[in-house]
């Protein structure tokens, strides 16, 4: 077991990385296509004469580029002691494998000029977790980037990125011992007893049908006994629903499950397989199935009648 | 010029074509093969290639100094990061001041794709003579 909060201490506590140099200093050629993709006509970027005039007094680069002359590059590797590459592979380790930037905050202190060179640090701010996020659980580590020319401090970013673990997105797999089973009793063992069979039996006391089955007539006489009878095994979709989250033990999601109203009167829950969602509807004529889970247990549930 | 709160600044569409996409992440030097490979892409998930975070912060950067002049001085740009935007889909930006101090104002920034907020964020600038 990885002590996260143990490791992001220990990786906190070496404070920032060593200051790494830009491969460039800060460039016109690398402005000009900056502004030509992201369409920024600003003239303070490009226009010497009209920055000259400006408060600027000269080109200048623009803010929003300064994490662009430190970024690694296209064969680029984060340094050995980058303290976000640190944290990542603690997290990996501890299976949060999956990660998401959440936030970006840049602190311009000035604007930067062709010819300035440019050197970032990092240092591990924060590691908050375990938390439950709609990707998953995770951890949300949060660093700090300066920028420097000199010991003069330019820029700075707070970046955040969520670390998580998709597991809970992953598809379950059909797997039988993963099943919920149902609660069997003295009163309902001879319904399960029927759908190993392949009988759909409805519990009767006297003339009266009732289901689900219970220990007693809906008239409360204590006395009574009942016995059953096997349903035709035809219906129609009374009601349903489409299952879409959370995720069911065994089940593909999404599923439905049709209250079924049978030619004898009853109703039954059960789920409607082999069914496009869209194509269910009230009054849908159907008829049973039997899914047998193992030697115990088989299921009734429901398929669209031909 | 002069601002107050509530101010509404001119909306900014972009199309996120393809090109665009890769231009942008190219020009911010970021090499991850999600903005610039779409089989790549598909494989780890995505839908498409997708707009990178560099690209986004420059984005709201020009979207205030569009509307706050050439002499506007951007101090921060604070975003959250929403949904992916995908190649082939349109961002608008939209804005509003939320604080005046002297020079100083504060805007509210969302960019807003098909499938929701991209980027929510706050930039801070200084506009020479605004408070005079």
């Amino acid at each position: 077991m990885i002590d996260v909060e143990e490791a992001a201490r220990r990786i906190a506590a070496k404070g920032e990385s060593r200051p790494r140099l830009a491969r460039d200093p800060v460039n016109q050629a690398m402005v000009n296509n900056w502004v030509e993709a992201l369409g920024d006509a600003n003239p303070v970027y490009t226009d010497p004469e009209f920055a000259a005039s400006s408060v600027h007094g000269g080109l200048v680069a623009p803010p929003a580029m300064a994490q662009v002359w430190s970024m690694n590059g296209l064969h680029g590797q984060r340094a050995a002691d980058d303290p976000l590459g640190a944290m990542m592979s603690i997290l990996d380790e501890a299976g949060y494998t999956s990660v998401v930037a959440t936030n970006s905050e840049q602190t311009y202190h000035r604007y930067l000029r062709p010819g300035e060179h440019v050197s970032s640090s990092i240092r591990l701010e924060d590691v908050t977790g375990p938390k439950r996020t709609a990707l998953g659980e995770g951890w949300f580590v949060t660093t700090r980037t300066t920028w420097r020319v000199g010991d003069e401090v330019v820029a700075e970013m707070v970046f955040r990125v969520l670390k998580f673990s998709p597991a809970a997105r992953r598809e379950t797999v059909p797997d039988a011992g993963a099943v919920l089973r149902p609660v069997i009793s003295r009163d309902t063992e001879f319904f399960w007893e029927g759908t190993r069979k392949g009988e759909l039996r409805i519990q009767r006391w006297g003339d009266v049908l009732r289901h689900p089955p219970g220990p007693l007539p809906p008239d409360g006489d204590l006395t009574a006994e009942p016995d059953y009878v096997v349903a035709e095994g035809t219906g129609a979709v009374y009601s349903y629903l489409v299952h879409h989250h959370p995720q069911v033990p065994g089940k593909k999601l999404p599923f439905v499950v049709a209250l079924v109203e049978l030619a004898e009167g009853v109703r039954v829950l059960g789920e409607l397989v082999d069914t496009d969602p869209e194509d269910v509807h009230i009054g849908l004529p159907v008829e049973v199935t039997f899914l047998r889970v193992d030697d115990e247990l088989t299921l009734p549930a429901w398929k669209v009648r031909a | 010029m002069t601002i107050a709160i509530g101010t509404e600044l001119p909306e900014l569409t972009i199309e996120a074509t393809p090109t665009f996409v890769i231009s942008t992440a190219l020009a911010t030097r970021d090499f991850q093969d999600v903005h610039h490979d779409r089989d790549a892409a598909v494989s780890r998930g995505s839908k498409d290639i997708f707009v990178n975070i560099l690209t986004d912060t420059g984005l709201v950067q020009r979207f205030v100094t569009d509307w706050a002049g050439p002499e506007a001085l951007v101090r921060s740009i604070r975003i959250r990061l929403g949904v992916p935007c995908y190649a082939y889909d349109v961002l608008t930006f939209t804005g509003h001041v939320t604080a005046v101090d002297g020079d100083d104002a504060e805007i509210a920034v969302t960019a807003k794709g098909s499938l929701g907020d991209h980027v929510t964020g706050t930039v801070r600038v200084t506009l020479p003579g605004a408070g005079s």
